[in-house]
C-alpha cells in the first residue's frame, strides 16, 4: 500500500514534454485485457467527467471474449459540446505492451502515455506509474483513476464522490482500500509533475445524466408504456434488456429471457395482442431468426416494437463490433406484404424519444416497427441532459378500445386501414368482457373482418388493400431528416443512424476550412418522404453518402426512393465506427467509390 | 349458466371420422362443464389440421405460426393474466416444428392447457411423417419407412417434471373432456397428449388400432409417484395406457411475479415517479 512518504521516495523519471497547460477537447485511450479492470477505470472517470460538466463521447471497442483479448474504451471529452469520436489519441492509458503496440502509433505528437513503469519501456512521453510500490493487485485500478484525473485536473471532491458510488455499488469491494490506492495515484502524479494535460472548466451542462443509446432505449420504452420486454441475449443489444429486467419489479412490467429469438418474438406478440406493449432487444442474427414472426404481427396486426442493434455480418461476423449493414434487412424482412416503420437514431437522446415514437406508431397503426442502432451507438456514453419523464405521456392501450362498436371485428375495414381494437377477455376501456359480441379473433391465414380465416379471394383483396392503406397514414408522420449547413452546399453529406455526429464534426471542418457544405441525417428510414428531400438533395454541387456498410444500403434505398443517384459514397466496414478523420480523409484523398 | 351451445356450432373443414370432431366436442363438454365464459377464454393455436379446431368453437382465438402457439399464449399471461388460456394444435406443431418451445413451456410452468392432437402423422401437407410416427411407417416422403425412433411426449414431460400430464384418446369423449378440466383447473402447464386417428393418411393407426389397445388407468395408480409414472409413460404397443399419468405441485411461472396478480398488464399504470428515480440514478 502506498502513502506519501514512500511516494516521495520513487525516483521521479517523468519528464511531459511540449505540454499546453489547458485543454479544451481530448481523446482519451484505455486499452488493455479483458478482465484488468477496464470497466473500474473507465466507468469513474466517466461518470467524474459528466457531472463536472464536460461533453463526452465514448467508444467501446473489445473482443468477443470475457477474459484477454484487446479491449479499448475512447473517452472523448470537451469542455463545450462535441458529438463524434476521433481517432488521433491524446492521453493512451495502457494496461498492456499491445495496447501500446496496436495505438502508439496514432497518438498525437504531443500525446503521452500512461503505463505500469514495470512495462519498462523507457520514453520521455511517457508516465511510468509504479503501481506495485503505490497499490496492491487488487486496487490497481482505482490508483490508475487518481493518476488520470490529476494529469486532467479534474476536481477532486467530483473524482472521489463518483469513485465511491461506483466502489459501493459492487459487492467485493472495499471502499475503504480503493480510496486509498485512488489517493496514492494522485499523490503521486501530483508529485511527478504540475505540468499536465489539464482540462479547461466547462461553462455550464451540469445536471447531466451519464447514459449509453442502449439504457436510452430502455428508458425510452418505459417512459413510453412498454410492460413486456422479451429477449433472447445477443450482443450488442443484450443491455436493454439487462437494464429492462434490473428495473422490472420496480416499474411493475415483465422482462422475460425467452428459449430462443423465435419464442422472443412470438411471446412479446401474445403480450401485445393481451394489451401489454412490447420489445423484442436483438441484433442481425436473432432478428433473422424472428423473420417469420415479424411478418406475422404483420398479417395479425399486432404492435411489437423490435431493437435492432446491428453488428457487422454476414453470419455470426464480428459480435462485438459495429456495423450498419443490416437496412436492406430490416427494410425487407419477412414475407409478404406488410407496413412497418424503421427508425435510426442518430443520438443517445434520440434513443429515447424515437423508442417512445416507435411505441406510439406501433399502437397507432398495429404495426411492427423497428428501430436500428449499432454497436457504436449501443455502447457510446454521452453526457445527456436528464429527460422530463414526469411531463411523458404513455400509452393508455385501454383508451384504444374506446372507438369500437360491437359485435367486435378485429379487422374491420376502415378508410385508414386502422381496425378499432378490443383486447381478449376485456370490454371497452379494460372494463372485463361480459358477451360473446367481443370476442377477439386473429388469424396469421388470410382473414374475414371478424378474424376468421378464409380463402374468398375478394376478400383477400380487400384486407391486403385494407393493411397497405396504413402506410399512406405512416407518411404523414414520417420524421423528417434533420438539414444542418448552408443552403445550396457545394458538398452535402447524406446519413442515417449512428453516423450523425461524425458527420456533423466533418461537416463543421469543411465550412470553417472556407467550403460550403451541409448534411442531412434520416433517423427514420422507412417510410422516406421523396418529395420533402429531393429540393434538398438538386441544390447541391455534390452529394456523398456516408454510411457504415461495404456496398452503399442506404445509398441505393435513397435512389429507388427518390430516383436521385448520390454520385460518391463515403462507406466503412472494418468493425470501426466512422469518425469526422475518416471521412474526411476519404473525401480528401479521392478514394470515395465514386 | 351458459349452454353447450354457447361454445359455438360451425361447419368444419375435416374429414367425416377425422378424430380432430371428437376432440371438438370433448373440449367444448369441458368448457361447458367448467361454465367458463367463452370471452374469458383464449385458444391460441398453430398451423396443422388441429390448430383450425379454435375456429369452431366460440372463444377468443389467436391462430398463429407453425410450432409457436406456447411463446404466444406465455406472452398472453403476461399481457393478461385473467385470461384461460389454452393451446390446441398437433404432434408436428407442438413436438416438431415447436420442440423447443415445449420443453421452455415445461420448465417455464406457465398457467397454460396444453391439447396435443397426436395421430402420429401430418394430415395438412398430405401425409408425412411425424415425430410421432412408429419407426417402419411408410409415406410418400419416408418411401423406405421412417427410420427416426419415435418421440415420447408424456415421458419426457414426466422426466422433467411437468405439473400435469395425461393421456386421452379421441374415441372416448367423456374421458378426454375430464382429461381437459383436471388440465385447465391444474395451475402451471398441464399437457393432454390425445391420440386419435386420420382417416385419411395413417391406415396402420386407426381408430380400430387405438381403441383395441388403449385402456383407462386405474385408481391403483398414483400420479404424484413419479418412478411409476415415467414407467407408465414408457408403455406403448399392445396396450397404451390412457388418463392421468403425472402430476405435481410445482410453483407456476406466475407465482413469481407479484405484478401478475394484478390483472391485465393494460389497466397499470406507468409510475412515472418510479422511472424519474431509475433516472436519476444515471446522474
Amino acid at each position: 500500500m502506498g502513502n506519501r512518504s514512500s511516494v516521495e521516495d520513487i525516483v521521479k523519471t517523468v519528464n511531459i514534454v511540449g505540454l499546453e497547460m489547458q485543454k479544451s477537447v481530448l481523446n482519451i485511450l484505455i486499452g488493455g485485457e479483458a478482465g484488468q479492470g477496464l470497466v473500474t477505470l473507465s466507468q469513474i472517470l466517466t461518470k467524474a467527467l459528466v457531472r463536472a460538466g464536460y461533453s463526452i463521447v465514448v467508444t467501446q471497442s473489445y473482443h468477443s471474449r470475457i477474459r484477454g483479448g484487446h479491449n479499448t474504451y475512447a473517452l472523448r471529452v470537451a469542455d463545450s459540446e462535441i458529438q463524434a469520436p476521433a481517432e488521433a489519441i491524446d492521453i493512451l492509458v495502457a494496461l498492456n505492451m499491445e495496447t501500446v503496440e496496436i495505438h502508439s502509433g496514432t497518438l498525437n505528437t504531443n500525446g503521452i502515455v500512461v503505463l505500469d513503469e514495470a512495462l519498462g519501456i523507457g520514453n520521455a512521453s511517457h508516465v511510468a506509474v509504479p503501481f506495485k510500490a503505490l497499490t496492491s493487485d487488487r486496487h490497481w485500478n482505482a490508483t490508475a483513476v487518481g493518476v488520470v484525473s490529476e494529469i486532467l485536473g479534474l476536481d477532486e471532491h467530483i473524482i472521489d464522490r463518483a469513485a465511491q458510488d461506483f466502489f459501493s455499488k459492487h459487492s467485493g469491494i472495499s471502499v475503504e482500500d480503493s480510496m486509498k490506492s485512488l489517493n496514492a495515484g494522485r499523490d503521486w502524479m501530483k508529485s511527478v509533475s504540475t505540468e499536465s494535460f489539464k482540462l479547461v472548466k466547462p461553462v455550464g451542462n451540469s445536471g447531466r445524466m451519464m447514459m449509453n443509446g442502449n439504457e436510452a432505449i430502455a428508458l425510452g420504452a418505459l417512459s413510453a408504456g412498454m410492460k413486456t420486454c422479451c429477449f433472447y441475449p445477443m450482443t450488442p443489444a443484450t443491455s436493454i434488456s439487462v437494464a429492462l429486467c434490473e428495473y422490472a419489479k420496480k416499474m411493475g412490467i415483465i422482462a422475460e429471457q425467452a428459449e430462443d429469438e423465435i419464442s422472443a418474438i412470438n411471446m412479446a406478440i401474445g403480450a401485445s395482442f393481451c394489451g401489454a406493449p412490447s420489445l423484442v432487444p436483438t441484433s442481425g442474427g436473432g432478428f433473422a431468426l424472428m423473420a417469420e414472426g415479424l411478418s406475422l404481427a404483420g398479417m395479425t396486426e399486432t404492435p411489437v416494437v423490435i431493437a435492432l442493434a446491428q453488428r457487422p455480418g454476414p453470419s455470426t461476423g464480428l459480435p462485438t463490433r459495429t456495423e450498419q449493414g443490416d437496412l436492406e434487412f430490416a427494410l425487407h424482412a419477412g414475407h409478404g406484404e406488410f407496413t412497418r416503420a424503421i427508425f435510426a437514431p442518430g443520438t443517445v437522446e434520440e434513443c429515447f424519444w424515437l423508442t417512445r415514437h416507435a411505441f406510439a406508431i406501433a399502437d397507432e397503426y398495429r404495426i411492427p416497427v423497428i428501430i436500428m442502432t449499432d454497436q457504436f451507438l449501443a455502447d457510446c456514453y454521452r453526457s445527456v441532459e436528464p429527460f422530463p419523464v414526469l411531463e411523458l405521456d404513455h400509452l393508455d392501450v385501454c383508451s384504444d378500445t374506446m372507438g369500437e362498436s360491437l359485435p367486435h371485428l378485429t379487422y374491420r375495414i376502415t378508410e385508414n386501414g386502422v381496425s378499432p381494437r378490443l383486447l381478449p377477455g376485456l370490454s371497452k376501456n379494460c372494463v372485463v368482457a361480459h358477451s360473446s359480441e367481443e370476442l377477439v379473433i386473429a388469424d396469421s391465414d388470410e382473414h374475414t373482418e371478424d378474424g376468421h380465416l378464409t380463402e374468398d379471394l375478394s376478400v383477400r383483396i380487400r384486407m391486403v388493400d385494407k393493411r397497405n392503406r396504413k402506410l399512406d397514414g405512416l407518411k404523414q408522420k414520417i420524421v423528417r431528416p434533420t438539414f444542418h449547413g448552408d443552403s445550396s452546399p457545394d458538398i452535402l453529406m447524406v446519413c442515417w443512424g449512428s453516423t450523425r455526429g461524425s458527420v456533423h464534426e466533418a461537416c463543421e471542418h469543411i465550412r470553417k476550412n472556407g467550403t460550403e457544405a451541409g448534411y442531412l441525417h434520416f433517423s427514420q428510414v422507412w417510410p422516406i418522404d421523396s418529395a420533402s428531400v429531393n429540393d434538398t438533395l438538386l441544390s447541391a454541387k455534390s452529394v456523398v453518402v456516408v454510411e457504415s456498410n461495404s456496398t452503399g444500403q442506404f445509398c441505393r434505398l435513397l435512389r429507388r426512393e427518390t430516383g436521385y443517384h448520390a454520385e460518391k459514397q463515403v462507406l466503412r466496414y472494418d468493425g470501426l465506427p466512422v469518425t469526422p478523420e475518416y471521412i474526411l480523409e476519404k473525401l480528401g484523398s479521392g478514394k470515395e467509390n465514386v | 349458466m351458459f349452454e353447450l351451445r354457447d361454445y359455438g356450432d360451425f361447419e368444419t373443414a375435416w374429414c367425416p371420422g377425422c378424430g380432430n370432431h371428437s376432440i371438438l366436442k370433448a373440449v367444448k363438454d369441458a368448457l361447458f362443464r367448467l361454465q367458463l365464459a367463452p370471452y374469458n377464454v383464449l385458444f391460441v393455436s398453430g398451423i396443422g389440421q388441429a390448430a383450425k379446431a379454435p375456429h369452431y368453437l366460440k372463444s377468443n382465438v389467436f391462430n398463429g405460426l407453425h410450432g409457436r402457439s406456447l411463446p404466444v399464449a406465455t406472452g398472453a399471461r403476461i399481457g393478461n393474466p385473467d385470461l384461460k388460456v389454452i393451446v390446441e394444435s398437433g404432434d408436428g406443431c407442438h413436438y416438431g416444428e415447436g420442440g423447443n418451445h415445449f420443453l421452455a413451456a415445461i420448465r417455464r410452468n406457465v398457467d397454460i392447457t396444453m391439447l396435443v392432437h397426436n395421430n402420429q402423422v401430418y394430415g395438412l401437407t398430405k401425409g408425412q411423417a411425424s415425430p410421432t410416427s412408429a419407426t417402419g411407417f411408410v409415406t410418400k416422403t419416408q418411401p423406405q419407412g421412417v427410420y427416426n425412433s419415435p418421440f415420447n411426449p408424456l415421458q419426457v414431460a414426466v422426466a422433467m417434471k411437468a405439473g400435469f400430464v395425461a393421456r386421452g384418446f379421441s374415441g372416448q369423449i367423456e374421458h378426454l373432456s375430464n382429461l381437459i378440466q383436471q388440465g385447465i383447473a391444474h395451475r402451471g402447464l398441464s399437457l393432454i397428449d390425445i391420440l386419435q386417428p386420420c382417416v385419411s393418411f395413417n391406415k396402420v393407426n386407426t381408430f380400430g388400432w387405438y381403441n383395441q389397445r388403449c385402456y383407462m388407468i386405474g385408481d391403483d395408480h398414483d400420479p404424484f409417484d413419479r418412478n411409476k409414472a415415467l414407467l407408465l409413460a414408457d408403455e406403448w404397443g399392445d396396450r397404451i395406457p390412457i388418463g392421468v399419468i403425472y402430476r405435481n405441485d410445482r410453483p407456476a411461472f406466475e407465482d413469481h411475479f407479484d405484478v401478475l396478480k394484478q390483472g391485465p398488464a393494460a389497466k397499470r399504470p406507468v409510475q412515472k415517479d418510479v422511472l424519474n428515480g431509475i433516472m436519476n440514478s444515471y446522474l
